[in-house]
């Protein structure tokens, strides 16, 4: 058999450049994140846990607090964040050094999907060959991600945070295009479900080095308006006994508020409205803790 | 990805790509040494792996633009995502020429070359109409007509866009 040279052995450049393009997509990227102070993720492993809506609230109160502020909808396939920072149909400057992110009526700069799809029930479809989707979806949704975070003009932010959508994959997706992630925020809920999968996303962050990993528990209880009685809405005390198993800190207990999705849903934001109902209490001390841990940070 | 000319144990280099329209893409490749080319042919789904990634067999003719790997794979694009209105300098009548000169380095537009733009979709035109204009400037071109259009797609190998 004759003797042919292994890719490894031959180290001439073939003018191909699919490399050096890579390279120049994280540049970019890196160049840009670099005028952030900081990139915050808020995501779970488990859906339905209420992330983009404490995302969403997480950003007006960070904002409320003075720090400029972006959010970026990483959930690509059920974009939310776009509507409940009240920026759905907004226009975006198409500039050489990046598109403009839409801004919310809190001063949040936002990106999603939902601003670049034609029809609201329009599910996310990429032009493709039609089979073999299942392929490169992975490929072209890492590649939407990255051009959210780097191709948007963000400007000069004090925190960039990220809306990631279900699945520990989603989280790791994220971690590579971000390896200086700064904090990530998991938010679960009572449910020993839901510990059961964050518990997975606990440990893919830690492995990942990232340097602050905080819990949030959502949906934690019910208080009646009518007579103040609190009751559970899962059985169990899952997010604590993930807090204690695992060591991470639990940032934020949030009660149940059907006035909390009502005003998301809208647009706007219960922290504004009603700052002193109990749910917007622990979102704005969950925004002191994130802001506290960030200025910790970076002493 | 490398192509090895086996006689001439020389690693091949990229000479052209060919986009013929249909989802499958040509590159072809060059021994330094013999002389030989080699085409390399994919099929659709092949071509897609590769531009998935954001990425051009070969390199990029024109720097990447904001958000192009959506722009150009994302199916049902919002008509009105992008705002880009009142950004493309027409060209003057003789009467507007007289009162003021254009400024140096901006690329006018004819009337037919903006309606030819005005054809883009919305989505994608920004991008397109930065791409022309860079080469505009880049080869001294002041006035874009429908003819530097056609010279600039050919030249930056833009058929796919």
């Amino acid at each position: 058999m004759r003797k042919i040279r292994s890719y490894r052995e031959v180290t001439h450049d073939t003018g191909s450049e699919l490399l050096e393009q890579v390279v120049e997509q994280q540049e970019r990227l890196a160049a840009r994140l670099s005028k952030v102070g900081a990139v915050v993720a808020v995501a779970s492993g488990k859906g339905g846990v209420g992330k983009s809506a404490v995302t969403a609230n997480l950003a007006v109160a960070l904002a409320g607090r003075g720090l400029s502020i972006g959010a970026a909808d990483a959930d690509l396939n059920g974009p939310s964040l776009g509507r409940m920072l009240g920026v759905s149909g907004s226009r975006l400057a198409d500039r050489a050094e990046g598109v403009e992110p839409a801004i919310g009526p809190s001063g949040v700069r936002v990106m999603s999907m939902e601003l670049l799809q034609q029809d609201d029930d329009a599910p996310l479809r990429w032009r493709e060959p039609s089979t073999g989707g299942f392929i490169w979806q992975s490929a072209l949704e890492t590649g939407a991600l990255r051009e959210f975070l780097g191709d948007v003009a963000w400007g000069e932010l004090d925190v960039l945070l990220v809306d990631v959508p279900p699945g520990t994959d989603k989280i790791a997706r994220l971690l590579e295009l971000v390896p200086g992630l700064d904090q990530m925020i998991l938010v679960t809920n009572p449910s020993e479900t839901a510990r059961f999968v964050v518990s997975k996303s606990v440990r893919m962050a830690r492995e990942a080095g990232v340097p602050t990993i905080a819990l949030v528990a959502n949906m934690t209880e019910y208080v009646c308006p009518s007579c103040g009685h609190a009751s559970q809405l899962f059985q169990g005390d899952g997010a604590r006994r993930l807090a204690e198993e695992s060591g991470v800190p639990l940032w934020a207990d949030i009660p149940f508020d059907p006035r909390l999705g009502a005003s998301t849903d809208l647009g706007t934001s219960l922290i504004t409205e009603d700052p002193n109902a109990a749910s917007s209490r622990a979102l704005l001390a969950l925004a002191d803790r994130v802001a506290s841990a960030l200025e910790g940070e970076a002493s | 990805m490398k192509f090895l000319c086996i006689e001439c144990d020389n690693v091949m280099d990229f000479a052209e790509r060919q986009l013929p329209g249909d989802g499958t893409l040509t590159a072809v490749f060059h021994c330094g040494s013999c002389g030989r080319d080699v085409a390399m042919l994919t099929n659709p789904m092949e071509t897609q792996l590769v531009s998935s990634m954001g990425v051009k067999i070969g390199g990029r003719e024109v720097p990447a633009q904001p958000l192009e790997m959506v722009r150009t794979s994302l199916e049902g694009g919002r008509e009105e995502a992008f705002d880009i209105s009142g950004d493309i300098p027409r060209r003057q009548t003789e009467e507007e020429a007289g009162e003021a000169a254009p400024r140096l380095g901006t690329v006018v537009w004819s009337l037919e070359a903006k309606h030819r733009l005005e054809k883009v979709p919305s989505f994608v035109r920004g991008m397109v109409k930065r791409i022309y204009i860079d080469w505009a400037k880049e080869n001294g071109v002041a006035e874009m007509t429908p003819a530097v259009m056609d010279r600039a797609r050919t030249d930056l190998g833009l058929e796919d866009m």
